[in-house]
């Protein structure tokens, strides 16, 4: 019982998607401006990440791990169709509103990250309560940039008008008003999760839902000696081979430029 | 018809840049800009992949799709040609191209999930686009990226080296430096309006 309150509360505020763990950023800045898009799209959000969760998870032993990312894209846009199609039925207003960040939520790292990290781990129950709690997290922290961008760009709050509109900041409405209000939040929380003693919120490979993937990570993890190379096939070896050699001239090239910048 | 040429370029670099305007590509906006030379690397390979998931697409998307009236299964569609299209390049690279790989190679699974490449393949489809057209937002799109990669792997190497506070430094700084230069590209919108009127 403890572990499912675990799995649900964690998504609000100890591992926010957004704030935290850095998911899905093109979406949280793209449909901030205004409330109701924002609940539009926290609801779209909820609804393939609960569905996705629960398929890739009871999915999860058949699938081969070779083909898990392609095989989970699938699943994944299959819903998001679903949702697509839905709105276009139901709520063409929303679906107008949130334009091509729709289909776009197919490549949200959230959805594919939890599939990653925890639908593919865990059972049913617990993927869908995840998926739920995320998704709710998801929803809090746009909700909260949207409030923000909607308050002092528009003076409005879902659309009633609050502030007059002689008063209001244009800036919040443009692209700059998402990147400024998802930066100064952010600020915000890692100031909290520091005074906490937790560390930042970073982009890197713990938080990427591809790192399973990415060159760089496996570089990164075979000299921190987690991944045993002698295990791995040998054309996994030919791989760290090759891509040692990228990383040792990206740190040539890195270390002239930082003397340079410190001179001057 | 040139003009109209340009201007879809001239839009797609500036006016419409998908990192400070449209938003997309903002993961390895923000993960792989530290330095130049993964800057440069995740780009080059971002419009690689950009122009060719186009070229792959427009055709299937208008002889098949649109011809017997599949539009619904555009978003499944196309992110599994992309998906299939990364992984073919990223073995064909390995076999036959070795430099280009070892270049390149590390990005390219990345690029599969990277909203850019479904995002531009669905606003040509949106906007409409012939194939030319399309083939030309996508260029433009895709150096669009590497503008933006190449300003911010300089600037974000400088902020690296000043004194911010500590509760600022790292992403948000990075998000308020780019919400100042979306700022800039703002500019280009009546530049754009004035020189193709």
């Amino acid at each position: 019982m403890n572990k499912s309150k675990e799995v649900f509360f964690q998504g609000f505020i100890k591992e926010n998607p957004i704030f935290r763990l850095v998911l899905g950023m093109c979406s949280s800045l793209a449909v901030s401006s205004t409330m109701i898009a924002s609940l539009g799209m926290g609801m779209s959000v909820i609804f393939v990440l609960v569905l996705s969760n629960v398929v890739i998870s009871s999915l999860r032993k058949i699938i081969p791990d070779m083909v898990r990312i392609p095989a989970f894209i699938t699943v994944i846009a299959g819903f998001v169709t679903i949702v697509q199609l839905l709105l276009k039925a139901y709520l063409l207003e929303i679906n107008d509103m949130l334009g091509v960040y729709l289909p776009l939520i197919v490549v949200n790292c959230i959805i594919l990250g939890r599939a990653e990290a925890f639908a593919a781990k865990n059972s049913i129950g617990y993927a869908a309560l995840d998926g739920l709690g995320m998704g709710i997290g998801y929803t809090i922290a746009l909700l909260s940039i949207a409030f923000i961008r909607e308050l002092f760009g528009f003076g409005s709050l879902f659309g009633f008008q609050i502030i007059p509109e002689e008063y209001t900041i244009l800036i919040f409405t443009l692209p700059t008003g998402g990147f400024l209000v998802l930066g100064f939040l952010m600020a915000i929380w890692n100031k909290l999760a520091t005074l906490q003693g937790k560390p930042k919120a970073q982009l890197n490979c713990h938080t990427c839902p591809v790192a399973g993937l990415c060159g760089e990570n496996l570089i990164r993890l075979q000299k921190a000696g987690e991944v045993d190379i002698k295990s791995e096939n040998k054309k996994a070896d030919a791989k760290f081979e090759k891509l040692d050699k990228v990383d040792i001239e990206i740190d040539k090239y890195a270390k002239p430029n930082t003397e340079k910048e410190t001179n001057q | 018809m040139n003009t109209n040429l340009l201007y879809i370029l001239f839009v797609a670099i500036l006016v419409e840049n998908y990192v400070f305007v449209q938003f997309l590509g903002i993961c390895p906006f923000l993960g792989v800009s530290k330095n130049l030379k993964t800057a440069m690397g995740m780009s080059i390979a971002v419009i690689f992949v950009m122009v060719l998931a186009t070229a792959v697409t427009w055709p299937i998307n208008h002889l098949i799709l649109e011809a017997y009236n599949l539009e619904y299964l555009q978003t499944l569609v196309f992110i599994l040609i992309i998906a299939a299209l990364v992984q073919l390049v990223e073995t064909f690279m390995k076999r036959y191209m070795v430099p280009l790989y070892n270049a390149l190679g590390i990005y390219l699974p990345l690029i599969t999930t990277n909203c850019i490449v479904l995002g531009v393949v669905l606003l040509n489809v949106q906007s409409e686009y012939n194939f030319i057209e399309s083939m030309v937002n996508s260029i433009g799109g895709g150096l669009g990226f590497l503008l933006a990669m190449f300003m911010f792997s300089g600037i974000r190497s400088r902020i690296d080296q000043s004194d911010i506070p500590e509760f600022l430094s790292g992403l948000p700084i990075t998000l308020i430096a780019a919400g100042i230069a979306a700022l800039a590209f703002q500019g280009f919108v009546g530049i754009a309006e004035n020189l193709f009127a």
